[in-house]
């Protein structure tokens, strides 16, 4: 009899209701509100991710099919002495960057950290080139370092200082696109500054006060191992985003002169969008994200050590 | 006590005087830009704090000569798509994260999560490629698509999950025993709370997505459909630089920006300050 009942019949049966009670229920709807964005991941990270580890063992140029060649690409990036140069200006373009962005950041919101009359004009006019276009920004500085008349070289002149032709210096070139992207991005450090000086504990500087610390010792024993997530958190941020430079360089030098301001993602976007050659342009591509890949790991695993610290 | 109040003036000089310094090192490139968005096209080398004849004429040339009504169009109207996706598709799936239960869900979140550390620049080529086939190069939808459903839209789920643990689980109680669809509380009760985190949100969408740059590069080939970054950046080529209706043009794309970033600088910077946290 109760074998009886399990009928192929009733099996539908159950199933059907099972779905029904599914149906409406706070799992169906868990599924539903969050399925737009796993189809996006799937679809827009995760398949390209695949994809592009894919086309990177090919040699798919625009037209063709793609050829499977394995590691030949890598290979040919090894000797490839224009990767060598583009490699090199990126890390150039990190180091130069990342201490003057967060020192000055730093130096900055210890400034503005305190309640006097102007402090929010102060804020803003840093602030304001972290909202501009990056594009616009780098415009007005590509004027502003034209060779012989332009504002920088014209206030030089005033010092009786004949000035360089910035861009198109080879030696200078960098260091111009370096100072530009900086001050563009100060402001964004700063305010992340800004909020982790306002969690450090107010006794904490009464308590150091009264044992007769001084600022700087109050700086360097309380303020900065209080901040130290936030300086670490800064440093990570500003070193992926380095890594990942392209805006100012395509707009202020175009990689030049010569190859000395080509960086990774103009390099890419050079190799797949200008020569087509999408197979090599996918290895570049898989390079950079391994080096921002260690970038993060390393900032999970270390931050844990710093929160620990922290407590 | 007269020594050590001379001594916090001179410290003020000093640090008003520094701060002086460097705002005036970031204001003065835009006094520069607005300096030479006004200047004839023969004194464009001339150092003049004062444009000396002053051409409004540029911004009128700007106008005739590009469809810059477009650029501005399309700029608008993309930020304004993707910002709307970006809190719709964020809050809806930050709810489900925060408050239901399902199968699953922390291990979803975690997958979400990680894509943020997937740089949109490392895959753009296969992006490129499954648009060209799918017939949609030369046009906006990557432009609104890619950013509500890709790292950018996965920020604004974390933002706004975030946002929603905090809130209190009686209310959600309440609304089920009045027979509430999870639609409708999720609608009705969980969108109106977080309206600050929404404000954060859009105004961190609609810059972002304002000044994308990389995206539009590659894919808009037509003129009629490019967004005021990307139009900027061509001009320079294609008008031999004409620096004065570069500048005017560049004039035209900031300052709506800097009006917004005026009566919205607290929740920007919030949100700055939110993306740090993360």
């Amino acid at each position: 009899m109760e074998a009886n009942l399990k009928t192929p019949a009733h099996l539908s049966l159950e199933k059907k209701r099972r779905r029904k009670k599914f149906i409406g229920s706070e799992a169906f709807y868990g599924y539903l509100f969050v399925s737009p964005m796993v189809l996006g991941f799937l679809i827009v990270m995760l398949g390209p991710l695949l994809y592009s580890f894919y086309m990177s063992l090919t040699d798919w140029q625009l037209l063709g099919d793609p050829n499977f060649i394995g590691l030949e690409n890598y290979r040919r990036l090894t000797a490839d002495p224009e990767f060598g140069a583009v490699l090199k200006n990126t890390l150039i373009f990190s180091v130069g960057l990342v201490p003057v962005n967060i020192i000055m950041a730093l130096m900055l919101a210890l400034l503005l950290h305190r309640n006097l009359p102007g402090m929010g004009i102060f804020r803003t006019a840093i602030f304001i080139p972290v909202m501009t276009s990056i594009v616009v920004w780098s415009i007005i500085w590509k004027y502003m370092f034209a060779t012989d008349e332009g504002f920088i070289n014209q206030i030089l002149q005033v010092f009786s200082i004949e000035g360089p032709a910035w861009l198109y210096d080879p030696k200078l070139a960098m260091a111009a696109v370096i100072v530009v992207s900086a001050m563009k991005n100060v402001g964004l450090n700063m305010v992340l500054f800004l909020a982790a000086l306002q969690q450090v504990p107010r006794t904490l500087y009464e308590a150091s006060f009264l044992d007769g610390a001084n600022k700087s010792k109050q700086f360097w024993y309380v303020t900065l191992p209080m901040i130290t997530p936030t300086v670490f958190l800064t440093l990570i941020l500003t070193v992926i985003g380095s890594m990942k430079v392209f805006g100012q360089i395509y707009v202020m030098t175009g990689g030049g002169p010569g190859n000395h301001t080509k960086v990774l993602v103009y390099y890419i976007w050079e190799t797949a969008f200008k020569l087509f050659d999408f197979g090599y342009a996918s290895a570049i591509a898989i390079i950079l994200f391994l080096i921002i890949l260690v970038f993060t790991i390393a900032q999970w695993v270390l931050r844990k050590r710093w929160v620990f610290h922290e407590q | 006590m007269n020594n050590r109040k001379k001594k916090s003036f001179g410290t003020k000089v000093i640090f008003y005087g520094v701060l002086t310094l460097v705002s005036l090192i970031m204001i003065v490139p835009f006094l520069w830009m607005i300096n030479t968005s006004f200047k004839d096209s023969t004194k464009i080398f001339t150092f003049q704090w004062i444009p000396d004849p002053f051409r409004w004429q540029n911004y009128l040339d700007v106008l005739e000569k590009t469809p810059f009504h477009l650029f501005y169009f399309n700029s608008i109207y993309i930020a304004i798509l993707v910002t709307i996706g970006t809190i719709f598709f964020g809050s809806l799936a930050g709810y489900a994260f925060a408050k239901l239960s399902f199968r699953g869900s922390s291990i979803l979140f975690l997958c979400l999560l990680s894509t943020m550390m997937i740089p949109v620049e490392v895959i753009t080529i296969p992006l490129f490629l499954l648009m060209r086939d799918l017939g949609l190069v030369n046009t906006h939808i990557p432009l609104i698509g890619i950013p509500i459903l890709g790292p950018a839209g996965v920020f604004g789920v974390f933002v706004m999950r975030q946002f929603f643990l905090l809130v209190p689980k009686e209310l959600e109680e309440a609304a089920k025993l009045d027979g509430c669809s999870y639609f409708r509380i999720y609608w009705s009760i969980m969108l109106p709370l977080a309206k600050p985190a929404i404000a954060t949100l859009t105004i961190f969408t609609f810059l972002t997505s304002w000044n994308e740059f990389y995206e539009p590069l590659i894919y808009i080939n037509s003129k009629e459909l490019m967004t005021l970054p990307l139009a900027l950046a061509l001009f320079t080529d294609e008008v031999g630089t004409k620096w004065e209706l570069l500048m005017s043009a560049s004039v035209m794309a900031t300052v709506p920006l800097l009006i917004v970033f005026f009566f919205a600088q607290k929740q920007f910077i919030e949100g700055v300050s939110m993306t740090g946290g993360k």
